[in-house]
């Protein structure tokens, strides 16, 4: 059984610790421009909205790679940058199609969440829960939960629960 | 390590750029931000330089704690000569600009003199130009985020900017930054403006280093799990500042109608609940509640307008969702004013926001205004035919943008209300200290608060000290002194970390805040030389103001909060007791009774030089 990062817009309020978790956990420097997940802003502010790798069950990142530099942590199911190989040629930055691996230039290599080897540090810093690290398969039962709870079948509104977690 | 042990120097008059090393023995002294940028300012400007004029200089400062996990840890503070008081300036702000300012590489941005033609800053890192601001000059501070943003296609870029308000020296223009989060008081934004500086823009991808990387994670753990059960953090991240209106107002200690009342009938209307209660249309003003940088509180609100309100009816681009009210705008607009529509206030606060102006000062004016108004001195003729009756909503969403764009009767507004009020021969009707206005919380009922504004260093203002305790249980000027100089002080450091005042309300205590900085930094301060660096930095301010000619006749409140008695709530009858207070404040600070600090108490504090100003 693996785990995934379960992201919840609706519960975000935008305020990085995630983000500079990640790259404390990653480069031990508070810097969310070496992050690995980015939260997103709009419509000053009214969404902010966590994105990071989804780890893809075929990977076009390490499809991509010229020099198989991009492999599957099997522990983990993490797609993982072997930063020994990796040669910087950005190919698998054009191959995601979601942006989520990107070059960093302070050492010319491309970095994607790994899920810090399955104890991702954005999961377990946000103040909120609006990012989780939860069983993969089970990725929709939170909703479900509330579906089944409604009785009409479908979540509540956007501005109901907005109100309720404001 | 925390700091980044560089500060960055603009002339903009020679367009010289450099940078150096921070002075290490400041740092330790002054902590940071508002400390730390106090001292280069004493050290590097006349204090009697015209604030709005080249001389004056102008600084952005972050904290040894900005942009590091601490809960908060956003905060920036402006620091110059402010143009409202003739005293100095501090204003801070939270949203992302200073993280980033900080990740950039510098802990101190320092401008000096002032551009011949309009310019904005774009620092990258190391790579720091000074571009032609012409194509965005005369517009607001959203329109100039986003076209920064856009020209430099760079969606990551933080934005520091002013708006027409700024540009024209609106004495209460504010820096805006992250589209509504704002260095909000004093008029920092006017002194931007007279430099021609329209904006600041940084991308910084350095990001923050500290000393003791395991320490410091331990400290930040145990600071976030104390904020997160702690019942004031979570009352913050519900309602955020809002239910104050309702305090206030049961206590009766919200100024009305310019301080003619301290309560309101119409708090109902325009409060926490009202906010998040759907209207007869089923429209909801509050929609969410967001954070700042590294905020773990998120007090911030995110309201949008009932489409069919009179204010945006026909103005499609203001239905979008942006700042709502938290307590100081609401109050400033609403009971201060006399209007209870809590739409024209939001209204007016988006205004506010867009425009670059500080809530409480405009709506200070504005109410002064407004009594001026009804007392027959001023007429339609003066304001642009508009009936500027107390609670009328029209009266302030049309005066919000008036003075916002600088047009009509706005330019009279923008003045600030001492200034605007000795134009009209009334200066006993601008509620102000030191020229500026004051927030929602009347001093003949919360006594240390009265004394609180008298002696604040930027004017009237309720975030320099905290009585709130004391206030409440007892309401006559005695023993207030003490709480007030000793909060006064404990502020001035926590304001000098990086850190946001709110985490002192959201169950921060002193240790905490010593544990994160003593492992972020290279430097560790015992207990003492915390108290003493905040004494330090309240009484460098306080030889700042002083050498700019200000004396104790300047620590004064208006003569209706100390002859008329207030007419409602628990402090009926009551009228503010300086006269009991100040003396017993002067001598538990080791001043003279003049209010100038001894030679002794100078000395004791390692600010003998300061003296000579």
């Amino acid at each position: 059984m693996h785990k995934a990062l379960l992201i919840d817009p609706e519960k975000c309020t935008s305020c990085l610790q995630c983000e500079m978790a990640c790259s404390f956990e990653h480069e031990g420097v508070f810097n969310p421009a070496r992050s690995r997940i980015k939260i997103f802003e709009f419509e000053h502010g009214r969404y902010a909205i966590p994105y990071t790798c989804t780890q893809c069950a075929e990977a076009w990142c390490a499809n991509a790679c010229p020099v198989e530099a991009l492999t599957r942590n099997p522990a983990t199911n993490a797609v993982e940058v072997n930063e020994n190989l990796c040669v910087g040629c950005k190919v698998c930055t054009i191959a995601c199609p979601f942006g989520t691996i990107n070059y960093q230039s302070n050492r010319n290599k491309v970095a994607k969440c790994d899920l810090c080897g399955g104890d991702p540090a954005c999961a377990k810093i946000c103040p909120t829960d609006a990012i989780t690290y939860v069983e993969d398969s089970w990725s929709g039962l939170e909703r479900m939960k509330q579906s089944a709870l409604s009785g009409h079948g479908r979540p509540q509104s956007d501005t109901q629960s907005a109100q309720e977690s404001a | 390590m925390a700091w980044q042990n560089n500060v960055l120097r603009i002339d903009l008059t020679t367009r010289a750029v450099t940078t150096e090393a921070l002075n290490m023995d400041w740092a330790h002294d002054y902590v940071g931000e508002r400390g730390l940028a106090t001292k280069y300012l004493m050290e590097g400007m006349d204090p009697k330089a015209d604030a709005l004029g080249p001389d004056n200089m102008l600084i952005f400062a972050t904290g040894p704690l900005t942009g590091t996990m601490a809960s908060t840890s956003g905060r920036y503070a402006v620091v110059t000569k402010g143009p409202l008081t003739g005293a100095i300036a501090c204003s801070n702000s939270g949203g992302k600009f200073g993280a980033e300012l900080k990740f950039a590489g510098y802990d101190l941005l320092i401008l000096t003199g002032k551009s011949e033609t309009p310019v904005y800053l774009l620092i990258e890192d190391d790579n720091v130009q000074i571009l032609d601001a012409e194509p965005i000059w005369g517009t607001t501070v959203w329109h100039t985020e986003e076209w920064i943003k856009s020209h430099h296609q760079n969606p990551q870029i933080k934005v520091a900017s002013i708006g027409v308000a700024g540009e024209n020296h609106v004495r209460y223009a504010c820096v805006v930054n992250d589209l509504h989060r704002a260095a909000g008081r004093s008029g920092v934004g006017a002194v931007m403006g007279s430099k021609n500086l329209k904006a600041v823009a940084v991308r910084g991808t350095k990001g923050v280093s500290v000393n003791d990387p395991a320490g410091f994670m331990q400290a930040v753990k145990a600071s976030h799990e104390r904020m997160a059960g702690h019942k004031g953090r979570m009352a913050f991240t519900k309602y955020g500042t809002h239910p104050m209106l309702d305090m206030m107002n049961e206590f009766g200690g919200l100024p009305t109608r310019n301080f003619d009342d301290t309560r309101f009938d119409g708090v109902k209307n325009i409060n926490a609940k009202a906010a998040r209660t759907p209207n007869e249309h089923g429209h909801t003003n509050l929609i969410a509640n967001k954070a700042c940088f590294g905020c773990t509180i998120a007090c911030g609100r995110i309201s949008h307008i009932d489409k069919e309100h009179f204010t945006i009816v026909n103005r499609k681009e203001y239905m979008h969702a942006s700042g709502g009210l938290e307590y100081e705008t609401a109050y400033a607009f609403g009971p201060l004013c006399g209007v209870d529509d809590i739409d024209a206030l939001t209204f007016a606060g988006f205004m506010m926001n867009e425009h670059g102006m500080d809530p409480i000062s405009f709506g200070g004016t504005l109410a002064a205004a407004m009594e001026l108004f009804e007392a027959g001195v001023i007429t339609t003729e003066d304001t642009d035919g508009v009936e500027l009756n107390f609670g009328n909503p029209e009266a302030l969403t049309i005066m919000a943008e008036k003075t916002g764009k600088y047009e009509g009767f706005g330019k009279i507004l923008g003045l600030g209300s001492r200034l605007m009020c000795e134009k009209y021969g009334h200066p006993e009707v601008a509620m102000h200290v030191k020229g500026q206005e004051f927030a929602g919380y009347d001093g003949r009922a919360l006594q240390g608060m009265g004394l609180g504004y008298a002696t604040s260093n930027r004017g009237a203002c309720h975030l320099r000290h905290d009585t709130f305790g004391p206030d409440m249980n007892d309401q006559t000027g005695k023993d207030k002194a003490k709480p007030c100089k000793d909060s006064q002080d404990y502020i001035a450091f926590l304001d000098s970390t990086g850190l946001c005042l709110f985490t002192s309300s959201a169950g921060m205590k002193k240790p905490m805040y010593m544990d994160l900085l003593n492992t972020a930094c290279d430097h560790t301060w015992s207990d003492d030389e915390i108290d003493q660096a905040g004494e330090r930095i309240w009484t460098l301010e306080r030889m700042f103001n002083l050498a700019a000619g200000l004396t104790m006749a300047d620590d004064n409140l208006p003569e209706r909060l100390l002859k008329t008695p207030a007419p409602s709530g628990t402090a009926k009858g009551h009228v503010a007791e300086l006269d009991i207070m100040l003396p017993e404040y002067y001598a538990y600070r080791g001043w003279a009774p003049d209010g100038v600090p001894t030679t002794q108490t100078l000395q004791r504090l390692g600010l003998d030089d300061s003296a000579k100003g």
